[in-house]
């Protein structure tokens, strides 16, 4: 039987050489947790076994159940009729599954009904059931919203809802987006005008609400009036009600399984949650970089469906009297491909790994605080700050690029709706635009790679000792650092502030495969048999350093002074 | 009202990856070549189970006989919601037939398990074939039984509203507990395991196990039983004399059954008939089915 746990050697590789053992027992109160609770482990190897346990299952769900339900979910869509949305009947099923099989709560601590799961876990959940269906991970992956909850909400307000969002009795959504407030989150107009018993009453419009018809939800709304920047902006939580208004769903181009909904806000009671004032600022920034992990998790279950279709279908497929997997050209693409994906899926567990270990050292200052765990906090924060946003646009660009490659194996039978691919590189599209672009992804990771915070993360993987056989391997990482050394040096020197944004996109991307190249040679240090990829991704990925190091070190302005002739 | 019940299951050999060394050379089966499954049949009587408990209440006991690894089965009973799990594991009861089977099993009811609302079992085993131990059970129990039970349509008190699928028709029956059920499903599945119970019950033991365990930890075997006790994880796990059995009526000495010759059935090209992919041959092939009574 189908699994896309155990069938995936490299999630598979992944899971058995995380490096978990500080995190878990974080996660365990130090395994104290196990007198409380049945289902709690009693050491890190009886933790690992529960994950192995769970994921299985989940592989199973996904392969078994999900997947053979995506293109009728596709075709169907999510329902807006009489006011009301409901999901496509495959769609509701799948849910239904992931609720009675308590796979809703992953990370949530146990006291509520959760499996109290790290957040790396998590974030291969979230691919394998993208891999099922991507759109069905728009509703699965809002366990974020329960995450904030959790994180910032009073002790009162996480005792009345986290069981109900564990159990999957509740699905919530994350409010945020306007229409004149996308990527500028600072613009958001929703007002929130405060009663006399200290509740909130919500007004306005908001749009592109992933699951807006969803039970509870956090709101981005303006409670300081007159104010006009993020420093105005609050978080409060509404439930379905008869003032919050679902004005349409949206029909677009992928993701169809996902009601996509503009909402109406005529005086919806509100609470706050947290602090007035930190909504934008604090939470809402906590929310997205877990919500852009979870999308570099889906591009890259979409992007694993899409290899396998396309390597499926060329070892099928016959053209001049061959298998078309055997002309260079093609197995070129699938190699490619393949390396790009498990460069992605490397950065993201990463990503969510320093996710993970960041709450370690925040449990360690709120119990012991010393000047060693601050600066422990403070790096580690660093590096989960620079590698979330280099995970959601690597990953999410990769996703694009297979996908469309997997219809190019195909031929004219890719561009046919009676293939997978064709709904893949649909659903694949949406990745790099939501949860912030690419280009907003390039703007976050800028101050992490030019401050030297990257530089510091590749030296420290570039440490130890290197086994011959790969000396050649790590001489090319160390190439990779000092091009980016030296891109940043000309950078610093120019001190010109539209030639760094404009060079932004380049640096950035030779900063992500000099990561994917680190994190590469890493594997292969430890497992011998990852050498071959290794070598494969780092050979591939050194001529397109140089070329944006000598890109970005050119000092060529003429798009800057003439983009206005240009274009 | 709420149902005690007990849910009878069978480890058998996977048969849907066969390799080529399923078949021992004496025509039997080769049970260590063939991955171990649940039952298809008694999954779906768990499920009818379960699914009473969710709507009835009540509380569900698994019980299996078969060798130690079939305590597998019984903790994936338990990660489904089952309440309990009996592993039934002896030598004597080694190489039963149906009946020696079924005696076994009525025997651990009567005199452990009783009383109950309801035993539940699959209409059949995929590795027999034979569909007779559950109405043995029944007999033996001297029970009414219902066989070919598709699902509970509702309850009225103690009275249970059946529907049987017949395969060209399905039967509404009534019938009063204590009664036993075979069951082969409505075409829906069973449900997933609960990933919280997951967590609990993988670690759940059967006799068998917690000797390997201790051995290995150098623990005392009634330390660990304890532990695992006092967790909720233990797999009962009895044998002749716990149930008290006749030794004359298990094992081989209690199964008259005797296999006289299996023989491997070989389809070859004359026992097939090609039709014309066209509208002649859909109509030939038609009016051939209807003259074989596979049709009307």
């Amino acid at each position: 039987m189908d699994n896309f746990f155990s069938d995936n050697p490299d999630i598979l590789w992944h899971f058995e050489h995380l490096e978990l053992d500080e995190i878990i027992a974080n996660a365990e109160d130090d395994f104290a947790q196990a007198s409380r609770f049945d289902d709690a482990p009693a050491s890190a190897a009886d933790a690992r076994e529960g994950y192995r346990a769970v994921l299985d299952m989940l592989g199973a769900i996904a392969a078994q159940e999900i997947a053979p339900l995506a293109a009728e979910v596709d075709l169907e869509g999510a329902h807006f009729e009489h006011g009301k949305v409901s999901y496509a009947r495959g769609t509701q099923r799948a849910l239904d599954i992931l609720s009675r099989t308590s796979l809703m709560g992953f990370t949530l601590p146990r006291e509520y009904g959760g499996l109290n799961m790290p957040g790396v876990l998590y974030t291969m959940a979230t691919e394998i059931v993208s891999q099922a269906d991507a759109s069905l991970m728009n509703l699965f992956g809002l366990q974020d919203i329960a995450e904030t909850i959790r994180e910032f909400a009073s002790e009162e307000q996480k005792a009345r809802y986290l069981p109900k969002f564990a159990s999957g009795e509740v699905t919530g959504a994350m409010i945020l987006t306007e229409p004149d407030a996308g990527s500028d989150l600072q613009a958001v107009r929703l007002k929130a005008v405060a009663q006399p018993d200290g509740a909130w009453k919500l007004y306005g419009v908001k749009r592109f609400i992933t699951n807006g018809c969803g039970d509870v939800s956090l709101v981005l709304a303006r409670t300081e009036d007159g104010s006009t920047d993020g420093r105005g902006l609050s978080m409060l939580l509404c439930e379905k009600c008869p003032e919050l208004v679902v004005r349409r769903i949206e029909h677009k181009l992928g993701i169809h399984g996902s009601p996509t909904c503009e909402l109406q806000f005529n005086g919806v009671p509100a609470e706050l949650v947290g602090q007035r004032r930190m909504g934008l600022i604090r939470y809402v920034m906590s929310l997205m970089n877990g919500a852009r992990v979870a999308i570099a998790a889906q591009s890259i279950g979409i992007a694993q469906a899409a290899y396998e279709e396309a390597l499926k279908y060329a070892r099928e497929r016959a053209q001049f009297k061959k298998r078309i997997i055997e002309f260079p050209q093609v197995y070129d693409m699938l190699a490619r491909m393949k390396s790009s994906l498990l460069a992605a899926r490397a950065i993201t567990y990463e990503a969510s790994r320093l996710v993970d270990l960041r709450r370690v050292y925040e449990h360690r200052m709120a119990k012991a605080p010393g000047e060693d765990v601050r600066a422990g906090l403070k790096e580690i924060s660093a590096f989960a700050g620079v590698l979330t946003p280099i995970a959601k646009a690597y990953a999410s660009e990769m996703c694009n690029q297979v996908a469309y490659d997997a219809i190019q194996i195909h031929g004219g039978t890719g561009f046919m709706r009676d293939f997978n691919v064709e709904r893949l590189a649909r659903d694949a599209r949406i990745t790099s635009i939501y949860e912030g672009t690419t280009q907003l992804q390039v703007i976050g990771a800028l101050p992490g790679v030019t401050s030297g915070t990257l530089g510091r993360f590749l030296d420290a993987l570039a440490a130890g000792a290197i086994p011959a056989g790969l000396s050649e391997l790590a001489a090319l990482c160390g190439e990779a650092r000092a091009h980016l050394a030296r891109a940043l040096t000309h950078l610093k020197t120019a001190d010109d502030k539209t030639y760094l944004d404009y060079t932004a996109r380049p640096l950035i991307d030779m900063a992500s495969e000099a990561l994917a190249a680190h994190l590469f040679l890493r594997q292969a240090v430890r497992d011998a048999g990852r050498a071959l990829h290794a070598e494969k991704y780092i050979r591939d990925a050194m001529p397109r350093i140089r070329m944006r190091a000598e890109i970005v070190t050119s000092g060529d302005r003429l798009t800057i002074e003439k983009h206005a002739e240009l274009m | 009202m709420s149902f005690t019940m007990v849910v009878l299951v069978k480890q058998v050999p996977n048969w849907s990856n066969i390799t080529g060394e399923a078949m021992n050379a004496d025509g039997t089966v080769n049970r260590n070549a063939l991955p171990a499954v649940f039952n298809p049949d008694d999954l779906l009587a768990l499920e009818l189970a379960l699914d009473l408990k969710d709507r009835e209440g009540g509380r569900v006991t698994v019980l299996t006989m078969g060798p130690p690894r079939a305590a597998d089965i019984l903790r994936d009973a338990l990660c489904r919601g089952a309440d309990r799990a009996i592993l039934l594991s002896d030598r004597r009861f080694a190489a039963s037939d149906t009946l020696a089977t079924s005696y076994a099993l009525a025997q651990t009811i009567i005199t452990r398990l009783s009383p109950f609302d309801l035993v539940i079992c699959g209409r059949q085993a995929i590795d027999g074939d034979t569909a007779q131990v559950g109405p043995q059970v029944a007999e033996k129990l001297k029970l009414p039984q219902v066989s070919y039970v598709e699902r509970v349509l509702e309850c009225r008190g103690d009275r249970l509203v059946i529907r049987r699928n017949l395969g060209r028709a399905h039967e509404i029956v009534e019938a009063e507990t204590p009664l036993l059920l075979t069951v082969v499903g409505g075409g829906g599945s069973a449900r997933w395991p609960n990933a919280r119970l997951l967590l609990k019950y993988r670690r759940a033991c059967s006799a068998f196990e917690i000797e390997k365990a201790a051995q290995a930890r150098g623990a005392a075997v009634g330390e660990l039983k304890d532990e695992l006790a006092a967790r909720g994880l233990l797999i009962d796990t009895w044998g002749v004399d716990e149930i008290c059995a006749d030794l004359n009526r298990t094992g081989l000495t209690g199964s008259p059954t005797k296999v006289k010759k299996i023989m491997n059935v070989v389809l070859k090209g004359k026992d097939l008939k090609r039709f014309a992919p066209d509208d002649a041959g859909v109509k030939a092939l038609v009016d051939e089915l209807t003259a074989e009574r596979t049709f009307g």
